[in-house]
């Protein structure tokens, strides 16, 4: 691994690994939810709420992942994500385009020269269901084929078994087939079911070596939710503290509105600390989203609201 | 991308409350100038702003109060049936619920809680109370009490500028849901919340004499607990008053109830939840500026968990919005009076000079106005008058304990005992610790959570009787 910071008696064993997750703090539900709710009554206002709608929208990860998707389909997003409104040359860009591997190619070509990076899921995308060699052999695949991003699956099935010297072992593998590309684990927080799982799921991407933690395949419903946010939130600043990296988190699926990930930016500033608020730390997966982010954005700019046929369908 | 991100300022409107200049008295259905015309001034602590003249009650005014309330007790609302008494109830729980915002930015006004605890607190839980008393006016016959049980008749009812509106839900809503009538007397800090309520049982057309409010200070109180008129009192405020109260009643017929003072211990073991514990801490002793007198003002933690409690507890606190009680984004607001920050100013003195180390998060506390940062102190023993007397502000005391049974001893060591909290993540300890603290209310994994059906009061120097509830009946009815 390139990176010094793991804790590497943590990490040698399958038992050592199972005491340090089963050692954390408990997480109390209905406290998150408490403290998830409260959160969600903050009142961002004018100046602030155009400063998050900007933030947001550099914090998207445009995503399409569907079967049926064409070099047609990526061309166009890849489009929108460089100038998500044409009319205004002011929008921030989006942080990413996220694709399946095969169509990295495409959307490379179509960011070069931009800031728009290329995130391309792997290693079996969603299930996670192949070998270990598979999935590296998917991961080196796109990395080669120009991804800047690679947004990995663990293994829910070792996970929930307790095997989780297997699931460390296959980010540590992925990390080092991704070579400089950043690594996104995507811990499919709807599979895992309980917060104690979801911080733990945390901890051990973090001690595995991810740059970025991420809740979902969006695949599996539920997909990203505050609560599961607010968790991941306060895993990566714990980790913070104990190992001076700084970890992102990406809420990914089910995320439509403006106000909702306002919401979300709101827990990122007062969970995680405002450090947080970066594209570098902070990501949203989505698609219908940014449309809305535009939307609000001029909404706030000009007073009113222009219809759906102001922006762009790709 | 810049990485500052300031909420911007985000008050909630005034214009919601019509604010008079002058208020009377609300007896026997109307508004009516002082016998004396002695009036007194109420301000928004936030700003020291005078926001009206309030009637000042003498023993007079109390007098024809007393008299409106008894008979309209004995004419009206006694022989009306329980049917029709419930009615009346419902229909000020919603009347309640459609002036919500105009009863939230006036109790803030007055009391200088933030908006967002009057609005999702104060108000929502007040109407809560009404219409679970409502519930209950007509199954009284079922309620455990005998199969008709009678009201007292007139009660006298005495409530803090804490939570005005709420306070007054828990003394009417039980008074009138078993027959009786009140005199309620509002805190002199805090009146206005309590006339809106008046101008609201107008509006319902509730029977005059059944409810009558009379403002005023100590002397008001006082005159109110010596009127032989009444069946009952019902007092929540400090226990020094609490106990004039009772000896002055000493040798009457006259029932009573105390809803006191506390000291709370709020007793975080190792094996917590520490995040939510921390949250659990914050809502402990900063809700409502510490202005709570369930708060959880002693913080005892399990000794091994020391550091990683406090170094998450300060993080969270340098969080925390401090200012314009009106802003939906505040946290912590003002201090109710400039008597209570001078209170709160020399017990937190007396912890510098007793040895124990304050902290406070860096803040901006605003030029106008009665505020006091968050503060914590650390290195408290159980000698400490900050770790003994009640400071009744956002100041927490932070104590720790070995086991489990240090713990219970230290959390039970004082004279009061309203309520206590747990954190732990494991179920038969909750249990084995809840058994053995000597508190009215017990909250395991949460914090000053009320609910209308959950009986509340204290033991000892706290106080006696309890409100909510079908036990919150029995001090109504003659059984």
């Amino acid at each position: 691994m390139t990176t010094a910071f793991t804790l590497p008696d943590v990490v040698t064993s399958d038992a050592a690994l199972r005491r340090f997750l089963h050692g954390l703090p408990g997480v109390d539900q209905v406290g998150v939810q408490d403290r998830v709710a409260g959160l969600a009554t903050r009142s961002i206002k004018r100046d602030a709420k155009l400063t998050a709608l900007d933030l947001a929208i550099s914090m998207t990860d445009l995503t399409t992942l569907e079967g049926a998707d064409t070099p047609g389909k990526v061309r166009a997003l890849c489009a929108k994500a460089v100038r998500p409104d044409p009319s205004d040359d002011s929008a921030p860009a989006a942080a990413a385009v996220c694709v399946y591997p095969d169509m990295v190619g495409v959307a490379a070509e179509h960011t070069a020269g931009t800031s728009v990076k290329v995130a391309s899921v792997a290693t079996a995308f969603p299930s996670g269901r192949a070998s270990l060699d598979v999935k590296l052999a998917d991961t080196k695949d796109a990395v080669a084929a120009g991804a800047d991003e690679i947004d990995m699956v663990i293994d829910r099935g070792a996970f929930l078994a307790g095997r989780y010297g297997a699931v460390a072992e296959e980010i540590v593998a992925t990390k080092e087939a991704c070579g400089d590309a950043h690594l996104k684990v995507i811990l499919e927080t709807g599979e895992l079911a309980t917060l104690d799982n979801v911080r733990r799921a945390s901890w051990l991407a973090i001690l595995a070596g991810a740059d970025f933690i991420k809740t979902s395949t969006g695949k599996i419903a539920p997909a990203a939710t505050r609560p599961v946010v607010l968790v991941m939130l306060e895993a990566v600043r714990d980790a913070e503290a104990l190992t001076q990296r700084r970890i992102g988190v990406k809420a990914a699926g089910g995320i439509r509105d403006a106000k909702e990930s306002i919401r979300y930016l709101v827990l990122v500033n007062e969970i995680a600390g405002p450090e947080w608020l970066t594209p570098d730390l902070f990501r949203f997966g989505a698609s219908s989203l940014l449309n809305d982010l535009l939307m609000q954005r001029d909404k706030q700019r000009t007073g009113a609201y222009a219809g759906p046929d102001y922006y762009t369908i790709d | 991308m810049t990485s500052t991100w300031e909420y911007a300022p985000a008050p909630e409107s005034r214009d919601v409350v019509d604010l008079r200049s002058e208020y009377g008295l609300f007896i026997d259905g109307d508004f009516v100038e002082p016998h004396g015309g002695g009036t007194f001034k109420t301000v928004n602590p936030a700003t020291e702003e005078v926001l009206a003249a309030v009637g000042e009650a003498d023993a007079e005014d109390v007098d024809r109060a007393v008299a409106a309330a008894r008979r309209a007790q004995t004419e009206v609302w006694g022989p009306m049936s329980d049917a029709e008494r419930a009615k009346y109830l419902y229909r000020l729980a919603r009347v309640i619920q459609e002036r919500a915002r105009e009863l939230a930015v006036l109790e803030t006004l007055d009391n200088g809680k933030p908006i967002k605890e009057s609005r999702d607190v104060d108000v929502p839980t007040a109407a809560a109370h009404y219409f679970s008393y409502a519930g209950w006016a007509d199954k009284l016959a079922h309620a455990g009490f005998g199969s008709d049980p009678q009201p007292l008749g007139v009660a006298g009812q005495i409530i803090p500028w804490n939570f005005p509106f709420l306070m007054a839900a828990w003394k009417v809503a039980p008074a009138l849901a078993t027959g009786n009538t009140c005199v309620l007397k509002p805190a002199e800090t805090t009146p206005l919340s309590a006339l809106l309520l008046a101008e609201i049982l107008q509006q319902i057309d509730l029977p005059p004499g059944v409810v009558n409010i009379v403002t005023g200070a100590g002397g008001t109180g006082q005159a109110l607990v010596e009127h032989p008129g009444l069946d009952k009192i019902a007092f929540t405020g400090s226990t020094s008053v609490g106990k004039q109260i009772q000896r002055a009643l000493a040798g009457r017929p006259t029932k009573l109830t105390l809803e006191l003072g506390g000291k709370a211990a709020n007793v975080i073991f190792d094996d917590a939840a520490l995040d939510q514990a921390v949250e659990g801490i914050v809502n402990g002793i900063f809700f409502n500026q510490g202005h709570v007198c369930c708060a959880g003002s002693r913080l005892l933690v399990q000794e091994s968990v020391l550091e990683p409690v406090m170094d998450r507890l300060k993080r969270r606190l340098g969080t925390l919005r401090i200012g314009d009680p009106l802003d939906k984004n505040t946290d912590l607001g003002a201090i109710n009076s400039a008597e209570q920050l001078a209170r709160i100013t020399e017990l937190t003195d007396s912890g510098d000079a007793q040895g124990a180390q304050r902290w406070q998060p860096e803040c901006q506390l605003p030029d106008r106005g009665y505020w006091f940062a968050p503060t914590v102190f650390t290195g408290v023993s159980q000698s400490h008058r900050i770790a003994r007397e009640e400071i009744f502000g956002p100041v927490l005391s932070v104590l720790t304990f070995r086991t489990p049974d240090e713990a219970v001893t230290k959390a039970n060591n004082t004279p009061y005992g309203l309520s206590a909290g747990v954190w732990t993540e494991k179920g038969s300890r909750i249990l084995w610790t809840a058994e053995r603290l000597r508190a009215g209310v017990v909250w395991a994994n949460t914090f000053n959570r009320f609910d209308p059906t959950s009986p509340f009061g204290g033991y000892q120097e706290s106080g006696f009787g309890r409100e909510g509830g079908r036990h919150g009946l029995a001090p109504y009815l003659a059984t």
